[in-house]
């Protein structure tokens, strides 16, 4: 019966938002706001024909490898930084302002570098990504508990075990907070890079699309874009619970004090 | 087995000078369980940390089996009093206590019989599975007591390590150092500030003196080596020995803030009137109260 | 010491960023010196055209935080009152919250054109869910001891609010409205080079066009200053509402 309940209350808004987005818009004759019949069905048609591995694949792919490119950066550079301080009070300013500047304006500066390629899009994401991850790890790795580094010293817990036991596991927490800041910014920055200056990708169809007044299949798009969003989260949470299952479990335990 | 000779310490900082430990030396032969007490801020977690290798002295040397300590030494492993803070929370028990052995190289089979014992020994033979922090505190901290074990240590530091639990759990743990002091034979170096624990545990009590720190007094605990928390707590001989500890603790309380160091009870007070206000460095194993003196305090 | 260090690291930087283009590791049309950069920033403050942009852009900035803030908070208090709103929207919340605020992009501009009302439905979008999210956590940190007191002494839907749920609730708002400006500065900033909404960011867009690259760093040394400003003056208004807080909290991922 509960669970009845749950599932209810789960599903109650969205299906209703749903319904409603539908049938007010079935009968629309708006040019730029067209039933969600036909949003649908220009879905199918627009994004898992060719351009799927034209512009879908590359664009999410472009998305990883930056991504991947920017946690191996950050993490390396931020437990180096993190661990030396008198190296953190030199360059805490300059990364403070760094990761300030807001990182879409990145997209015309790394044109001039890289043009409007593969290379500039993969850039671009990895210098807006960085930042989150760099500043994160070395919070984390400066609030490694006291204790637990003396007990590493004392039983002689040096080298490879040490920087992954005491160093990584111990900064993950703040690690991740910096890896989920950075997903969104990894977004926002692979579709800025494509719509602002490129010729090929997902927010550059979008855009062709939003200038063609291809209304229907733009509004496709904007669908994609956000199931991409929701679907990358989701995937994050997933692997977030796995890597900080000792950590949630400590809170609920405090909670429970 | 573990050697203090003219320990030294000075912090300086902040435009302070802190002079932490005055001058310590006493030494513990091997196989033993000595306890060291002292009033609070008298430099007992300086002391442990310098042996521990954890802490550079200003001046004077640890010795541990024999040879000099420039860092943490072979054979020594520490117990911390912050149990939750030693244990590493994304690791389970068993891999808790498994780490150190990970760290000095041993084969997969050795360690696992290790990990296996140290953790039979202290009562957690079920918890192998469990996070640290789904355990008690008085749990926590077997683990803790357990991965000193595997470490097969020839030296145990402990400091103050049941100071964080409630007193049931502390009565349970004391009884379980002893039994795994003398299962394991290893020399014990137990700091507290519990004086009836100390004397429970020991079978000898060094006392400190207020900060800048020397040995106050040393004092040999001949209570048997059967103890039981009722029995021997209760015995007219604890009460003596717990007695002299507690008055000297008080005299250098009273040191510290400058006034008459005398005590004003116990069997020591004509001893102490004879000797003088100022504490005395010892070299010996320890000083045993003597049987002559009066058996009862004169007064609590 | 750390001051000094500080201050040694930013000089440092822009010693390294005069020399790299002048010893010709990087060409000085890609990354010109920092000295022409800021004699550029000179002449550019000096002109009537960068104070309307930059009051711009703030003036979007400021309106879209203070909108997304308001419904935030108002929305957060309201659900996180209900224990039943609370249950029902909680599945919405959580699929469009990851939904990125730039996916809009297109409809915007195909709705309301390169107008100010495009980037403002970006910021909106963005920073209101970061405010709720915070305001929904703080609501349900309301110590249920206390709610019961409140309920025995019979206090009205009002002032349970004004006495129970606000006080708890302000520290996480505060740390929401925190994480909102930084959102909403980079969306801003996002708009204006997009889509073409007066602003900073349209005189970025336009020193590109026009291949005006110190000008061009100028400006991007400038949105980075605000940036610098806005979290300097957001975490001191947040430790000062967390300081005569009884408790501290600690941050709720976002």
């Amino acid at each position: 019966m509960i669970a009845l309940n749950r599932i209810f209350l789960l599903l109650a808004l969205p299906v209703a938002l749903f319904a409603g987005w539908w049938f007010a818009s079935a009968g629309s004759t708006d040019f730029y706001v067209p039933p969600l019949a036909t949003i649908l069905a220009a879905f199918d048609d627009t994004w898992f024909g060719p351009r799927l591995t034209t512009d879908v694949l590359p664009s999410m792919g472009r998305l990883g490898l930056g991504y991947a490119l920017a946690l191996l950066a950050g993490v390396a550079l931020g437990v180096a930084i993190g661990l030396r301080r008198a190296l953190r009070a030199l360059l805490e300013p300059v990364l403070e302002f760094l990761r300030a500047v807001p990182p879409p304006v990145l997209v015309p500066i790394l044109m001039l570098f890289a043009g409007i390629g593969n290379g500039m899009k993969v850039l671009v994401i990895v210098s807006g990504c960085v930042w989150p991850v760099l500043l994160n790890t070395v919070e984390g790795v400066r609030a490694i508990d006291g204790v637990l580094a003396d007990t590493c010293r004392s039983y002689r817990i040096g080298g490879r075990l040490r920087m992954w036991h005491l160093v990584l596991r111990s900064a993950s927490p703040q690690i991740v907070t910096g890896a989920r800041q950075a997903l969104s910014v990894g977004i926002i920055l692979m579709v800025i890079s494509e719509m602002f200056a490129a010729n090929s990708g997902l927010g550059f169809s979008i855009v062709q699309f939003q200038r063609g007044f291809q209304i229907p299949e733009m509004w496709s798009g904007v669908l994609l874009l956000g199931l991409l969003g929701v679907v990358l989260s989701l995937l994050f949470r997933i692997v977030e619970h796995r890597v900080l299952a000792w950590y949630h479990g400590i809170r609920a335990v405090e909670r429970q004090r | 087995m573990l050697t203090v000779t003219g320990l030294h310490k000075v912090y300086d900082g902040h435009g302070r000078r802190v002079e932490a430990v005055g001058d310590l030396t006493f030494t513990v032969p091997a196989g033993r369980f000595v306890c060291i007490v002292g009033p609070s801020g008298c430099g007992k977690t300086t002391l442990l940390r310098c042996i521990a290798g954890l802490l550079p002295p200003t001046a004077g040397q640890v010795t541990v089996g024999g040879k000099p300590v420039a860092g943490p030494p072979d054979g020594l492993a520490v117990v911390f009093q912050e149990y939750g803070r030693s244990l590493f929370p994304w690791l389970r028990v068993v891999d808790n206590v498994e780490l150190p052995l990970r760290a000095a190289g041993l084969p997969r089979t050795k360690r696992r019989e290790l990990v296996n014992e140290a953790l039979d020994a202290v009562g957690l033979a079920d918890a192998h599975t469990a996070y640290p922090w789904q355990l008690s505190g008085g749990m926590q901290q077997r683990v803790a007591i357990a991965r000193a074990i595997a470490y097969q240590p020839q030296v145990l530091l402990m400091d103050e390590p049941f100071a964080a639990v409630d007193a049931q759990t502390r009565a349970d743990l004391e009884d379980l150092i002893r039994t795994v002091w003398q299962r394991f034979e290893m020399t014990m170096l137990f700091v507290t500030h519990d004086i009836d624990e100390a004397v429970y545990l020991g079978q000898r009590v060094i006392m400190l003196s207020a900060a800048p720190t020397r040995v106050a007094d040393d004092l040999e605990i001949d209570l048997p080596d059967g103890r039981d928390q009722l029995g021997t707590r209760g015995g007219p001989r604890f009460a003596e020995l717990r007695g002299h500890v507690y008055a000297q603790i008080q005299k250098a309380k009273l040191e510290k803030t400058g006034a008459e160091a005398r005590p004003r009870w116990g069997p020591d007070r004509g001893a102490a009137q004879a000797r003088g206000t100022s504490a005395e460095q010892r070299t010996r194993e320890g000083r045993h109260l003597s049987a002559a003196e009066p058996k009862r305090p004169e007064s609590i | 010491m750390t001051l000094g260090l500080g201050l040694a690291g930013l000089v440092g930087f822009a010693v390294l960023l005069e020399l790299v283009p002048r010893l010709g590791l990087v060409s000085d049309q890609f990354l010109p010196p920092t000295s022409r950069i800021l004699s550029t920033l000179a002449d550019v403050v000096g002109e009537d055209r960068f104070w309307v942009a930059l009051l711009d852009t703030l003036r979007t900035w400021a309106l879209g935080l203070a909108i997304a803030v308001v419904a935030g908070v108002a929305l957060g208090v309201m659900i996180g009152a209900v224990p039943v709103l609370r249950a029902a929207t909680a599945s919405t919340i959580e699929f469009l919250r990851p939904i990125p605020s730039v996916a809009l992009i297109p409809l915007a501009v195909l709705l309301y054109g390169s107008t100010i009302t495009s980037t403002l439905i970006l910021v909106v979008y963005a920073s209101f869910w970061q405010v709720l999210v915070q305001v929904l956590h703080g609501v349900a940190d309301v110590d249920p001891v206390a709610r019961d007191t409140a309920r025995s002494y019979r206090l009205g839907q009002w002032a349970t609010v004004r006495y129970l749920v606000w006080p708890t609730a302000l520290p996480y708002a505060a740390t929401g409205v925190r994480l909102a400006a930084s959102v909403a500065l980079i969306l801003t900033i996002t708009g204006e080079l997009v889509i073409g909404s007066p602003g900073l960011g349209k005189e970025i867009a336009v020193a590109q066009e026009s291949v005006a690259v110190p000008r061009m760093y100028a400006l991007v040394l400038v949105t980075g200053l605000i940036g610098v400003a806005a979290n300097l003056i957001t975490r001191t208004a947040e430790r000062r509402v967390l300081a005569w807080h009884p408790s501290v909290r600690q941050e709720v991922p976002a």
